[in-house]
């Protein structure tokens, strides 16, 4: 059943490409619908699914056997976190772009292309599979905002799509080479996580595959794609960049890399975790200074981001749940944030400058818009009660025990988010500053129905997450004990 | 063996040769009068039934269940001049498939009036394709070699209207000539040291472990002779301008059916008469034979493809750089010096050929409305043109390499063919190059695509007003594409089975 997230996606795609041009409502329903469904069959995958299920297979059959090849989906408790993730935010994505005018058949047609790739990814257990949704994920992006994107559109829209493609090509590498290497003639992501790579084969096979997905999952200083691409992108498609696919590289580093080359990964852990309490510092200190209010989420994007790597490169159960948590609730966190920013405040005021916002008075303005954001802006902070805290704070127990030094500079970083969200709170919305006259003939239009429908929901999400999180922890905890992950927490872990 | 014997074996290429001078004659004393794209139509209509009437017999009639080893052996007369096996007869049907789309997108063409010699000049350049994949002997090979060329030194010149298409074939006859000289030196001087000119016993012959000097000299002048057919750097000078000047269903049947039967003979001669040349290109083992001098080669290619079509404007231009990355690419396949880089290269440079002939049909209808196809004339195609330019845009996508289509699964299988074909991953370091220059690709094929749909459409471009026949086969095409990327298997799977009787 699970496998229709991904079909459906792809139906919809088509659909959208036989509409006749000039149907936009049309369209909007049609890809609502999509999304509706997909994330409505994620839900009800949640629901069925019993605890200790470990990875379920969906379907099974052979697509090339001449390489053993399999068509392979699967679910296990992670992927079913991810599956849910992405469900919500292709539906408050498009609920986000209701306003989309220009070409709207091909945005919705694009952006159902992306959701159904990430779907595939999240429940592929092919190697080949996943590869093939992985870079399938990577032309409409480039198109979402090379023709919807505002800011500096073809660059971003270029550079996000070379540095995808470049990262694919280091994990194309390791896939080829750990295909031959390992003999088996098998794609099969659990069947490859038992056999043994030869260590010097993983002394280079992990850090390319690791850092190929990784690149797409911001870590530092491979991250530079995602500020520039976060700003171009139009509202929907960067809050699916935050959202989803940059847990795309997250999950695949995890699903990947980490299984296969669990060796490999001891001997790299330090390295990666210094790099990812850096993304996580720097991005948190350069969101200080920017002036752009989109910049300042997407900086922050690679901070939190770090978490996840730092929670992943932990290899304790806990750091690993809460890495998966982390992804989840960034998901929902930066969308989030990008929606109010993206859309409620840009395609208003048609500026993002900070200096500038400041004068609008936009507390006044927008109260909803602001209110939204300050939450979001808690949630961000980590404060108790939304799914940031538990996903974080879960992340620097599991550090604290795998290296305490890492744990206490990743602490820092999270006083420097409230700094810095604190900060754009207070500039763009809620300052003494008294709209010009001008400003004040022309009001801005009020917030309309299917954005305060999207930000109810995102935020009903980090809430419910914050004050349960066990609700996904218990999906997420008993996956890391099937056998995929057998060789990671044997011996990824030197001592 | 009686002589009706031996005609039913070459019966295929004779129902071609037969189509060429039909189609010819049909052209030449009924079909004169006519308007001309009722004699394009007509004659393209016998053209294709002859390929598809060759290409049933290939299929159905007769399919050898023995190896092949024992129909050379079978045929004395022969003595392995022609092999006839189920790996060849797979070559052969998708040669003539491609040549049966290459006429399609010839059909509602303009750029000359002699449509009887235009089709049978492809029909006889198939028929020398055909006999190329079957041979096994260094004479034939030369022979059906220049069959093909000279044929597609003609179709180059045949736009007799445009001086850079006669600019275009005379550097391409030029270079073509010295090409078949040196292939001529190279195999001469392999006769002379083997006394023999089938290519199982050349191998016999040459069978020691010290590589004797003159053979060092063959071994090179036989990959330059091969390197400027496929157009592989450092013998490429020939392409950009061939595939700019040529008309354009010439240069799309230069760059797919001709490539796929010179790649293929090009393993065969490597893999079979070379078979204890190879030495080796592995990593810090490197030593001395004709897999080090591909590799090098290979390498130049990747490299000089890629970063040359960045710079281009011309999207002819632009594809004829890339058809030398791909060459290069495809070399893997012949490294991988096995099985599976015999089958993983027949998969790419089929599937390339496929693709880079839709890009073609889609490039000519919009130089035939522009009168060039500069990358810019392809602004705003996405809006004026949807279904052509989604096409393209699977086109493009397939050559750059991404998935589901059929470019990414021929990559796929050539690396791996080729990371597996010698010792200890010793040719990772050249999948490793491939992959990086693949990636950089992306960036030139994403550029045309960028004008087709950010680029919006300027006041006066209109549609192309390309015919609805065109569309279709265009259509066709790229549902090959995805067909192909999407269910690599029914191809892959015929060719592992067809390798496994095969004797190479």
């Amino acid at each position: 059943m699970l496998a229709w997230t991904v079909y459906i996606s792809f139906i919809g795609v088509l659909v959208l490409m036989l509409l006749p041009a000039g149907r936009a409502r049309l369209a909007r329903i049609v890809a609502l619908l999509a999304a509706l469904i997909g994330l409505g069959i994620a839900l009800a995958a949640i629901f069925q699914r019993e605890p200790d299920a470990g990875i379920e297979t969906i379907t099974q059959r052979a697509w090339i056997p001449g390489l053993g090849i399999n068509y392979f989906l699967a679910v296990d408790g992670i992927s079913l976190t991810l599956a849910v993730l992405t469900g919500v935010a292709a539906v408050v994505g498009i609920l986000f772009s209701w306003n989309v005018e220009h070409r709207v058949k091909e945005f919705f047609a694009f952006y159902l292309a992306l959701i159904g790739g990430v779907y595939g990814v999240f429940l592929s257990f092919d190697l080949f599979l996943l590869f093939v949704f992985y870079e399938l994920a990577i032309i409409p992006k480039y198109f979402l905002i090379a023709i919807w994107g505002s800011t500096n559109k073809e660059y971003g829209a270029m550079k996000l799509a070379l540095y995808s493609f470049v990262g694919s090509a280091m994990v194309l590498i390791g896939i080829v080479a750990a295909y031959v290497v390992s003999g088996a003639k098998t794609m099969n992501l659990v069947e490859l996580a038992q056999y043994s790579f030869p260590a010097s084969f993983q002394h280079w096979a992990f850090p390319l595959v690791f850092v190929g997905f990784a690149i797409l999952a911001g870590l530092w200083p491979f991250h530079t794609w995602a500020p520039t691409g976060h700003v171009a992108a139009p509202t929907a498609a960067s809050m699916l960049l935050a959202g989803v696919v940059m847990k795309l590289g997250a999950y695949g580093a995890l699903r990947v890399a980490m299984t296969l080359f669990p060796e490999g990964l001891a001997e790299w852990r330090y390295a990666i975790g210094l790099l990812a309490v850096i993304g996580i510092v720097y991005g948190a200190t350069v969101a200080l200074i920017q002036k752009d209010f989109k910049f300042v989420i997407g900086y922050s994007s690679v901070s939190h981001m770090g978490f996840v790597l730092l929670g992943l490169v932990t290899i304790n159960t806990i750091g690993l749940s809460g890495a998966v948590l982390q992804m989840f609730s960034h998901g929902i966190i930066a969308g989030l944030l990008f929606g109010v920013v993206g859309r409620m405040v840009y395609d208003r005021t048609h500026t993002r400058d900070l200096p500038l916002l400041e004068g609008l008075g936009l507390g006044r303005a927008l109260p909803f818009a602001a209110g939204t954001f300050a939450v979001a802006g808690f949630a961000s902070m980590g404060l108790p009660g939304f799914s940031g805290f538990a996903a974080e704070f879960q992340v620097l127990l599991g550090a604290w025990q795998a290296f305490p030094t890492f744990a206490v500079l990743a602490g820092f970083g999270i006083l420097v988010g409230i700094a810095y969200t604190l900060r754009v709170l207070q500039k763009a919305f809620f300052n003494e500053a008294v709209p010009s006259p001008e400003a004040q003939a022309h009001p801005l239009p009020p917030i309309s129905v299917p954005e305060r429908l999207g930000a109810v929901i995102l935020l009903g999400a980090t809430l419910i997450i914050g004050i349960y999180p066990n609700l996904l922890l218990d999906l997420i905890g008993p996956s890391f004990s099937s056998h995929l992950f057998d060789r990671l927490l044997r011996e990824g872990r030197p001592f | 063996m009686s002589y009706l014997q031996l005609l039913g074996l070459v019966a295929p290429e004779t129902i071609v040769v037969i189509t060429a001078l039909v189609v010819l004659g049909l052209d030449l004393l009924i079909l004169r009068e006519q308007p001309l794209r009722h004699r394009f139509w007509m004659g393209a209509a016998f053209a294709a039934f002859g390929c598809v009437l060759a290409a049933a017999w290939l299929l159905f009639i007769n399919s050898p269940t023995h190896p092949a080893g024992e129909v050379s052996g079978a045929l004395p007369l022969l003595r392995g001049m022609f092999v006839d096996d189920g790996l060849v007869r797979l070559v052969k049907v998708a040669l003539l498939g491609l040549t049966v789309f290459t006429i399609a997108i010839s059909m509602e063409s303009s750029f000359t009036g002699h449509v009887g010699e235009y089709l049978a000049l492809i029909l006889l350049a198939t028929v020398g394709m055909m006999f190329l994949v079957s041979a096994e002997d260094i004479l034939m090979i030369f022979i059906s070699l220049e069959l093909t060329s000279l044929s597609l030194y003609i179709l180059t010149a045949f736009n007799k209207r445009n001086v850079k298409s006669a600019e275009a074939a005379l550097k391409y006859f030029l270079f073509g000539g010295m090409s078949a000289a040196f292939t001529l030196f190279g195999l001469s001087l392999v006769y002379g040291l083997s006394g023999s000119t089938g290519l199982r016993e050349i191998a016999a012959k040459l069978e020691q472990p010290a590589l004797d000097p003159l053979l060092v000299a063959a071994i090179v002048m036989t990959v330059i002779g091969f390197g400027f057919k496929v157009a592989a750097v450092p013998f490429h000078l020939w392409a950009p301008d061939a595939y700019q000047g040529a008309p354009t269903p010439s240069a799309a049947f230069i760059a797919s059916g001709s490539k796929v039967a010179s790649f293929f003979v090009f393993a065969k001669v490597m893999m079979l008469g070379f078979a204890h040349a190879g030495g080796s290109g592995s990593w810090h083992a490197y030593a001395p034979g004709w897999l080090p001098v591909l590799a090098v080669v290979a390498v130049a290619s990747m490299l000089l493809g890629n970063l040359a079509a960045i710079a281009q404007s011309n999207v002819k231009r632009l594809l004829a750089y890339s058809a030398i990355a791909h060459g290069g690419y495809a070399l893997l396949g012949i490294l991988a010096n096995g099985p599976s880089g015999v089958t993983s290269l027949v998969y790419y440079v089929v599937t390339y050929g496929l693709t880079v002939l839709g890009a073609f049909g889609v490039v000519g209808l919009v130089e035939e409305r522009a009168g060039e196809a500069r990358i810019s004339d392809f602004a705003g195609l996405g809006r004026r043109e949807p279904l052509l330019a989604f096409c393209m845009m699977i086109f493009m996508l397939s050559l750059a390499g991404i998935p589901p289509l059929a470019g990414f699964f021929g990559k796929f299988y050539v690396f791996t063919a080729a990371v597996g074909g010698a010792k200890d991953l010793g040719l990772l370091w050249l999948v490793i190059f491939a992959i990086a220059m693949s990636a950089v690709s992306l960036y030139y094929y994403l550029q045309v695509l960028k004008q087709i749909y950010v680029v919006p459409v300027s006041a006066e471009s209109g549609s192309l007003g390309a015919p609805i026949s065109s569309r279709i086969v265009l259509a066709v095409i790229a549902f090959g594409v995805v067909a192909l990327g999407c269910a690599p298997d029914f191809l892959v799977g015929r060719l592992l089975a067809a390798i496994k009787l095969a004797a190479l």
